[in-house]
């Protein structure tokens, strides 16, 4: 099937709105598909919409790398490279059809793939993005090796818009892997941690690992002969592949529960630990989703003991979104801020009061 | 170029009374090592780039994270310059000191902390060797991955500074993918952790921003890293060609084939010849071009792509292919391409190695470039190139003696570099800017670029006292080489189009 693909560069009106911004003091809530617009905090301000600014500006397969505008949908991007049978290894969630290149970076969130693969950031090789006095600027490039100057571009992964409007990115993109098999096998959650344990010292190719409800899901992806072993080590029953997008979108029946939405980020070797609600396991033991009606202070308590940080996924809770930092750090991050986007014209508050 | 620091063009620096900072820093850190005669001075004048050379006005060799706190903290109060150095291998003079500067050495900061099998990670100090990391995670059965060449005598804190490469970044990343967390001091003093034991962290990824900042930011006092475990199996193949464009395009279908290298390196002639005279590798001399091919993973998997691989390289043109048939065999084929800037060595009584990147398929038309460039200098250059992530490292023959020839050496050199930008690459793939390309950051970066950089440095360092004149140039620099480029004869490369 033959795809219209809309490229379209809408850069010289996003920079326009930005420059009156600043002429008028007006704060920017840079939107994309607005697919994550319930992470983080709300942002009083004019909406400036990356959408229009959209297409794929080149795509060289043998190079590994993929240069999109912001407002791609993500979707397209994925097709794209599915056709050349190649993939995003990150693979960001989309929360629907909408998402955009734009906020999968601007997020930094990515899909069960990621202990194994990287995240989101480690694919970034270079942007576009509008700065905080309306200048369209070029960081990092389309080679996998550049370390000239600062590493800007890495540094927008995850900033949500707080630093600069990306308009632009390349990624690095992997072959998709020859083989690929899912799994279930019902054991409980501690054999299951200390299975996985002895399966990574063993090297198995395993790119996903999720528990939840007494059952381990587990995705092998490497060549046939390596797939066909770990199968074999591990047992169980086949599992549609199909389950690891409805985990990494969210559609899973336990993320359909009223109470508020948590994500743990913990080191990978961390114990079972009891936790006030319900809890799914995924990235082998590093990301753990809980759904819990507990205090926000006890919740980010216990990441922060077990040496990790705990962010609330549910909008209208209140909650302070993301965990939060030290003082010292705190500093940093609001000279930086201070620095690069002067007049605080650029999503002002999503991350934290500060900025 | 004129290497030393220029007032003129790099910012004025604060005078100060030797004597008198030597008195002060003796009586704050009496029990800091201070080195302040003239011969001492001197083992700490370059860095691996040493042809740059310049006498700091003290070196301060502190052994706990406390000392480093006072005295950047003593720093930032009288306006002292202070250049961070770690096991001073780098190739950029990133570690170049300054005459009105405290030359900060983190050597004694030599100890690995943790190893952490279960967790997969070590905890170490700046001064720790990289290599040393991988042999005390060995018995463990893992490995620290980025492997730069001087990898027995560099240091992780060096690495973190320069985002240091190796040979097999196309399937492991750079330093930065392979580090969890650092602890940094500021200029002020103050004492960070940037990054987590977790696989992310809240707020900006200061992490990221911080790998490969050069010594600008603030100084690495320790480095959590990610350990691997070693794969089951590894294979190597030897193909060669007659024609180097042959051995670029064979590269491509092997990418093209969903094949991800464990490394994947290529050499022209020059540099064969030079290497299996020093090394007896068995590399075939009357190639043109050679390319080393290494798999690895599970063995089943290496036996397909090894197979896969083959049929490739020989449908591509390759007039040989080898597969190193042991581990010795394996461990020769290797030899010769780490060995290869040693062996170049042994041809040429000075050589510069340089390290653009380039996407890989403008090969062919850089390759060009250099031997248009080389005849057009009178220099020979040996090329040896990451072929897998496109990081080339021309390696500029010249006699330091000869009149004129060290001069030509950096002329072609910035011109390679420049031809790198012009074809969508980059001046530094991973041996950074430091000083040696500072001004051919003003070919990669405009003004405005520049400009954001210095607001960057500033969120950190507002009086610029951090390893000033390295990495990013100022406005007046590149004013100054604009201009005087425009004498040698317009844009470098009129005939290509810019992106």
């Amino acid at each position: 099937m033959r795809r219209d693909l809309i490229s379209i560069d809408d850069s010289a009106r996003l920079v326009e709105q930005v420059r009156r911004a600043l002429a008028e003091h007006t704060p920017l809530r840079i939107r994309g598909g607005d697919s994550k617009a319930f992470l983080g905090r709300p942002v009083m301000g004019q909406e400036i919409d990356t959408r229009s600014h959209r297409g794929i500006v080149s795509y060289d397969a043998s190079e590994l790398v993929i240069t999109a505008r912001a407002g791609t949908p993500l979707a397209e991007l994925n097709a794209i490279l599915d056709a050349a049978g190649q993939m995003l290894p990150c693979e960001p969630p989309a929360f629907g059809r909408d998402a955009t290149v734009g906020g999968a970076v601007a997020s930094g969130l990515s899909g069960p793939r990621r202990p194994w693969s990287g995240s989101v950031r480690d694919f970034i090789l270079g942007c576009r993005i509008i700065t905080g006095d309306a200048k369209h600027l070029r960081f990092g490039g389309q080679v996998m090796k550049n370390v000239a100057g600062y590493d800007v571009s890495r540094l927008m992964g995850g900033s949500f818009g707080c630093l600069g409007l990306v308009t632009e990115v390349s990624l690095k993109v992997l072959p998709k892997p020859r083989d690929a098999r899912s799994l279930t096998i019902t054991i409980d959650e501690s054999d299951a941690m200390r299975e996985l344990s002895a399966w990574r010292r063993a090297a198995l190719p395993i790119s996903g690992a999720c528990h939840i409800d007494g059952k381990l899901h587990v995705r092998l992806e490497g060549g046939a002969g390596s797939v066909r072993a770990a199968l074999e080590r591990i047992g169980g029953e086949d599992l549609d592949m199909g389950f690891w997008e409805s985990l990494r979108d969210h559609r899973l029946a336990f993320f359909d529960d009223a109470r508020p939405l948590w994500r743990l980020s913990l080191p990978n070797h961390t114990p079972l630990m009891a936790l006030p609600g319900d809890v799914l396991i995924d990235w082998g033991g590093a990301q753990r989703w809980l759904k819990s009606d507990a205090a926000a202070e006890t919740l980010r308590q216990i990441a922060s003991a077990a040496g990790g940080h705990a962010t609330c996924f549910s909008r209208e809770t209140g909650i302070e979104p993301f965990h939060p930092i030290a003082a010292t750090l705190m500093r940093f991050h609001r000279q930086l801020k201070a620095r690069l986007d002067p007049h605080g014209i650029f999503n002002p508050g999503r991350m934290y009061a500060d900025f | 170029m004129t290497y030393a620091y220029d007032e003129r063009l790099d910012g004025s620096l604060h005078a100060h009374e030797k004597s008198a900072i030597v008195t002060a820093l003796q009586a704050l850190l009496p029990d800091m090592q201070l080195l302040h005669a003239t011969e001492d001075l001197r083992p700490f004048e370059c860095d691996g780039l040493s042809a740059y050379r310049v006498t700091p006005m003290l070196v301060a060799l502190p052994d706990t994270i406390e000392q480093v706190q006072a005295l950047l903290k003593f720093a930032s109060a009288h306006g002292v310059p202070v250049v961070a150095r770690g096991a001073g291998t780098g190739l950029s003079g990133g570690a170049l000191p300054l005459e009105k500067g405290i030359l900060l050495v983190m050597a004694r900061f030599n100890r690995i902390l943790e190893i952490d099998a279960e967790a997969s990670t070590a905890r170490v100090q700046p001064g720790v060797r990289n290599l040393a990391i991988s042999q005390s995670a060995a018995p463990h059965g893992l490995y620290y991955a980025p492997d730069p060449s001087s990898q027995i005598a560099c240091s992780i804190g060096g690495n973190v500074a320069e985002n240091a490469g190796g040979v097999h970044c196309l399937k492991y990343g750079l330093t930065v993918h392979n580090i969890l967390a650092v602890e940094i001091v500021t200029i002020d003093g103050e004492r960070l952790t940037l990054g987590s034991e977790a696989l992310d962290f809240p707020g900006f990824d200061l992490l990221a921003l911080f790998t490969g900042s050069e010594g600008m930011l603030g100084v690495v006092v320790e480095v959590t890293v990610k350990l691997l475990t070693k794969p089951q199996s590894a294979k190597v193949l030897l193909a060669s060609f007659d024609d180097i464009e042959k051995a670029g395009d064979s590269v491509a279908q092997i990418i093209g084939a969903g094949v991800i290298p464990a490394g994947l390196e290529m050499m022209d002639n020059l540099a064969i010849r030079a290497a299996e005279a020093f090394v007896h590798a068995g590399y075939p001399v009357d190639a043109k071009a050679l390319l080393l091919c290494e798999i690895d993973g599970a063995e089943s998997d290496v036996e397909e792509d090894c197979q896969r691989v083959d049929a490739l390289l020989r449908t591509a043109g390759a007039t040989d292919v080898r597969l190193a048939q042991n581990e010795a065999e394996r461990q020769r084929f290797w030899a010769g391409r780490k060995n290869a800037f040693p062996a170049v060595g042994r041809i040429s009584p000075d050589y510069y190695c340089m390290d653009g990147t380039i996407p890989r398929r403008e090969l062919s038309r850089v390759l060009k470039g250099i031997s248009d460039l080389s005849a057009q200098y009178g220099l020979r250059v040996a090329n040896v190139f990451h072929a897998g992530d496109g990081n080339m490292h021309p390696l500029i023959l010249f006699d330091a003696n000869a009149p004129g020839e060290m001069d030509r050496a950096e002329a072609i050199g910035a011109r390679i570099l420049e031809l790198c930008v012009a074809v969508g690459g980059s001046i530094s793939g991973e041996h950074g800017v430091g000083r040696e390309k500072i001004n051919q950051m003003c070919v990669q970066f405009n003004s405005d670029e520049l400009t954001f950089f210095h607001e960057v440095k500033a969120s950190f360092d507002p009086d610029g006292l951090l390893n000033p004149g390295k990495n990013v140039p100022t406005l007046h620099r590149c004013a100054e080489f604009g201009s005087m480029h425009v004498h040698h004869g317009a844009l470098p490369f009129p005939e290509l189009e810019r992106f």
